[in-house]
């Protein structure tokens, strides 16, 4: 089908089956669907609009037909994100499975492996989390000791995780284990999948400054996983899961919220005041705001050189890592600065008038942008090993 | 929108390049020791000059060779990374200026001026800063009076770009060197180039010089947009060429048995100041864009671009004699002459406060 035609048949669709009330931007987690078997609709027109697109497996255009996906070209599947976003449609499945594990699948999974795990991502029935970090493994990943011990056709995974999101409301979790200790340690790792039903799989959320917890501890007491579950080879988890984390960089450093458009200047001027000139009355804090401005104007340009120089066949290797690193900064900077432009009310933590307190949870959820997915220090190591050369 | 330069704009770059090598760092210090009184090698102004160099940015109809400021761009860059001095900035400036501004007498005088490599110097700034809303020459009874600072290639100029007031507000006029009343006194600055300050006393004025007359403002926010383009190109090619020999240095510098390139603490700073002029030069080549297009966003972006650059160039040159350690004090390494350039250039035309200001004052507050 031509691009033109498509485009017809995709603005048919979404009119049809997303409803207004799903074309209005996210305010907050009740307005989004994460499926799997813990999962609730919070009314029809979420569910309407689901439906629909899982039924087309439109949740995953771009994945093989064969396993439930949309089965779209790159130009199609353009074509349609393109065309939601026009119409602000919300996107109607959020899901690690889909961001994370479906792409390891499809790029190191047995076509079993895929068979069995795609098509429930595609329709939502399971929630996946991720198991990566351990509490002695977070800067060193590698270093990492939840145990697999081998056990005829089963392994015995004993150990904890943690950051694991949304383990308490997780099917299953995707994990790295440890199950060989007597080499270099990134060799030795193996990417498992463990059904979070199974005896000895334990979770508890962890409260955050932010007062909120996406987050969870997991913890595995001999616990038995089938060795069917192994994705790519035994000891060979390190590679799938440096494909992940770099798939997991580039999402963090494209990473927005619904304020991304309004200006900082434009709280401090409605907060500070101006004075005749229409000067912001505040002239240190002035100076701050047009600099990070700059900044982030700078930072935005860069991403859309990137864009274009990948287009143009060049490679963007390991600029994934500064631009995680220069992305997370400015976002913290951002509410360092919304919370001096807005003062009083955004200091509050509760209560209706102040939306909850909706910007300073913002504000600390910010601080965890230069830890997570690898911290500031991490990638200026990798762009000082990887870009500039620098020996170790 | 184009990052990515086109197989006309790469042979323009690699043409650049080809003839920059004959005037390395080490040219420069040459001219500084022998006291040469151009303070520029006149052999490679002529060569520039019969490259076509400063007619890169002129139309077809002007003789020009057509590449807008995306060419200009590049040949600042190239400029940049040798320091490399000679007349082009005030001819590259003072060619946009007339090409949009200019009557047909401008440009009669702007085509002769860049086919013999004759100069237009641009002389705006008056007192210690660049502050063009603040002049103090004046016209009266059609005589110009007043005293201009910090104008670059005045001592080589045949023509001047002068700003004056008038009761309705700023003009811009196109003024002989040999005009009766026009004085020249030479300075040279820590960047081994000269500069000059430039007295009229009772200098006669003829109406039809004025640039575009009534419209004088937007004459001189347009010398300020495309010197901001200039000035901020040639600091990317800076500092690019100044972090460049900073990070070989760190990987042949040993103490403690190992190269310092291996300690963290430089790693990091070093990484970090990679991406600043990775994001530098994005913008720098979004206002470029901008402004060939005339793009409402323009000057705003030229102002963002200029404050970036003169921002991380001093960085770049700050870090580059730290990490040189006390050879990087010495005269005899070259980085600190990427040092001292970098602080003229970055004030010319405004530097990173002005531009801060000016940006922001184009963002309503």
């Amino acid at each position: 089908m031509s691009l033109d035609q498509f485009r017809e048949e995709v603005v048919d669709f979404l009119e049809a089956n997303c409803l207004k009330s799903m074309r209005k931007p996210i305010l907050d987690e009740s307005d989004t669907y994460w499926g799997g078997r813990n999962a609730t609709f919070k009314n029809e027109d979420q569910e309407k609009w689901f439906h629909a697109m899982a039924e087309k497996g439109w949740t995953t255009p771009t994945w093989p037909a064969k396993y439930g996906g949309g089965g779209l070209s790159k130009e199609h599947g353009i074509v349609l994100k393109k065309e939601m976003t026009r119409l602000g449609c919300r996107p109607p499945l959020l899901s690690f499975g889909i961001w994370m594990l479906g792409p390891a699948l499809l790029k190191f999974g047995s076509e079993e492996q895929r068979e069995e795990h795609l098509p429930g991502i595609i329709k939502g029935e399971v929630r996946w989390c991720q198991g990566y970090s351990e509490p002695g493994a977070g800067s060193d990943l590698a270093g990492l000791q939840t145990s697999a011990i081998s056990d005829g056709d089963h392994y015995i995974v004993n150990g904890q995780k943690v950051w694991t999101s949304y383990a308490d409301q997780a099917d299953k979790i995707f994990a790295l284990t440890r199950t060989d200790n007597s080499s270099k340690k990134q060799i030795g790792i193996t990417f498992l999948l463990i059904d979070m039903l199974t005896q000895g799989v334990s979770t508890r959320p962890i409260k955050l400054i932010s007062g909120k917890s996406p987050f969870c501890e997991t913890f595995f007491d001999n616990v038995r996983v089938p060795k069917a579950n192994v994705i790519g080879d035994e000891n060979a988890g390190w590679t799938v899961a440096k494909y992940l984390l770099t798939h997991e960089r580039a999402s963090i450093a494209g990473a927005s919220d619904s304020d991304v458009m309004t200006p900082i200047s434009y709280y401090a001027k409605s907060k500070v005041g101006v004075d005749k000139n229409g000067v912001l009355n505040d002239v240190m804090l002035r100076s701050r705001i047009a600099e990070w401005e700059m900044d982030a104007a700078s930072f935005k340009f860069t991403m859309d050189r990137y864009a274009q120089e990948m287009k143009a066949g060049q490679s963007i290797g390991a600029k994934s890592s500064f631009m995680k690193y220069y992305g997370g900064e400015l976002n913290k900077k951002k509410y360092e600065l919304r919370l001096e432009c807005e003062g009083r009310t955004s200091l509050a933590w509760d209560g209706e008038g102040f939306k909850g307190g909706k910007v300073a949870r913002q504000f600390c959820r910010t601080k965890g942008n230069s830890i997570e997915g690898g911290t500031s220090e991490i990638q200026l190591n990798i762009v000082a090993k990887h870009i500039l050369g620098l020996p170790s | 929108m184009s990052y990515v330069l086109t197989e006309e704009q790469e042979f323009l770059k690699s043409s650049a390049k080809d003839l920059l090598k004959e005037a390395p760092v080490a040219l420069v210090r040459e001219l500084r020791d022998n006291q040469n009184e151009l303070g520029y090698s006149s052999d490679l102004w002529n060569a520039m000059v019969e490259m076509g160099w400063p007619t890169t940015a002129l139309s077809e109809d002007l003789g020009g060779l057509d590449f807008g400021l995306k060419g200009l761009n590049i040949l600042m860059e190239e400029c940049g990374r040798t320091l490399s001095n000679s007349p082009l900035f005030s001819s590259l400036l003072a060619g946009l200026v007339i090409q949009k501004y200019g009557g047909q007498s401008h440009k009669e005088v702007l085509t002769k001026a860049v086919s013999e490599g004759a100069t237009i110097a641009i002389a705006i700034q008056e007192g210690q800063h660049y502050q063009p809303k603040n002049n103090g020459t004046s016209v009266i009874g059609g005589a110009m009076s007043g005293s201009k600072t910090m104008v670059a290639d005045a001592h080589v100029a045949d023509h001047f770009l002068v700003s004056y007031n008038t009761d309705n507000g700023v003009e811009v006029v196109l003024i002989d060197a040999k005009s009766q009343g026009v004085s020249i006194s030479k300075e040279f600055y820590m960047d081994s180039r000269f500069y000059s300050t430039v007295t009229f006393d009772q200098v006669a004025v003829d109406e039809k010089e004025v640039l575009s007359a009534g419209k004088g403002k937007s004459v001189v926010s347009y010398i300020t947009n495309c010197a901001s383009i200039l000035i901020s190109s040639e600091l990317i090619g800076l500092m690019t060429e100044a972090f460049e020999r900073t990070i070989a240095y760190l990987k042949e510098r040993r103490q403690f048995d190992k190269v310092i390139g291996s300690f963290q603490g430089l790693q990091h700073r070093a990484a970090d100041l990679y991406g600043e002029i990775e994001v530098a030069k994005s913008i720098v080549l979004k206002a470029v864009d901008a402004l060939d297009e005339n793009d409402i966003m323009a000057p705003a972006l030229c102002s963002m671009a200029m404050a970036k650059t003169s921002k991380v160039a001093k960085t770049a040159t700050n870090e580059g004699v730290q990490m040189y350690g006390g050879i990087g004090m010495t005269d005899d390494e070259e980085i600190g002459f990427f040092l001292k350039r970098a602080r003229v250039a970055a004030s010319l035309f405004g530097g990173y406060t002005y531009h801060l200001n000016r940006f922001a004052k184009m963002s309503g507050y």
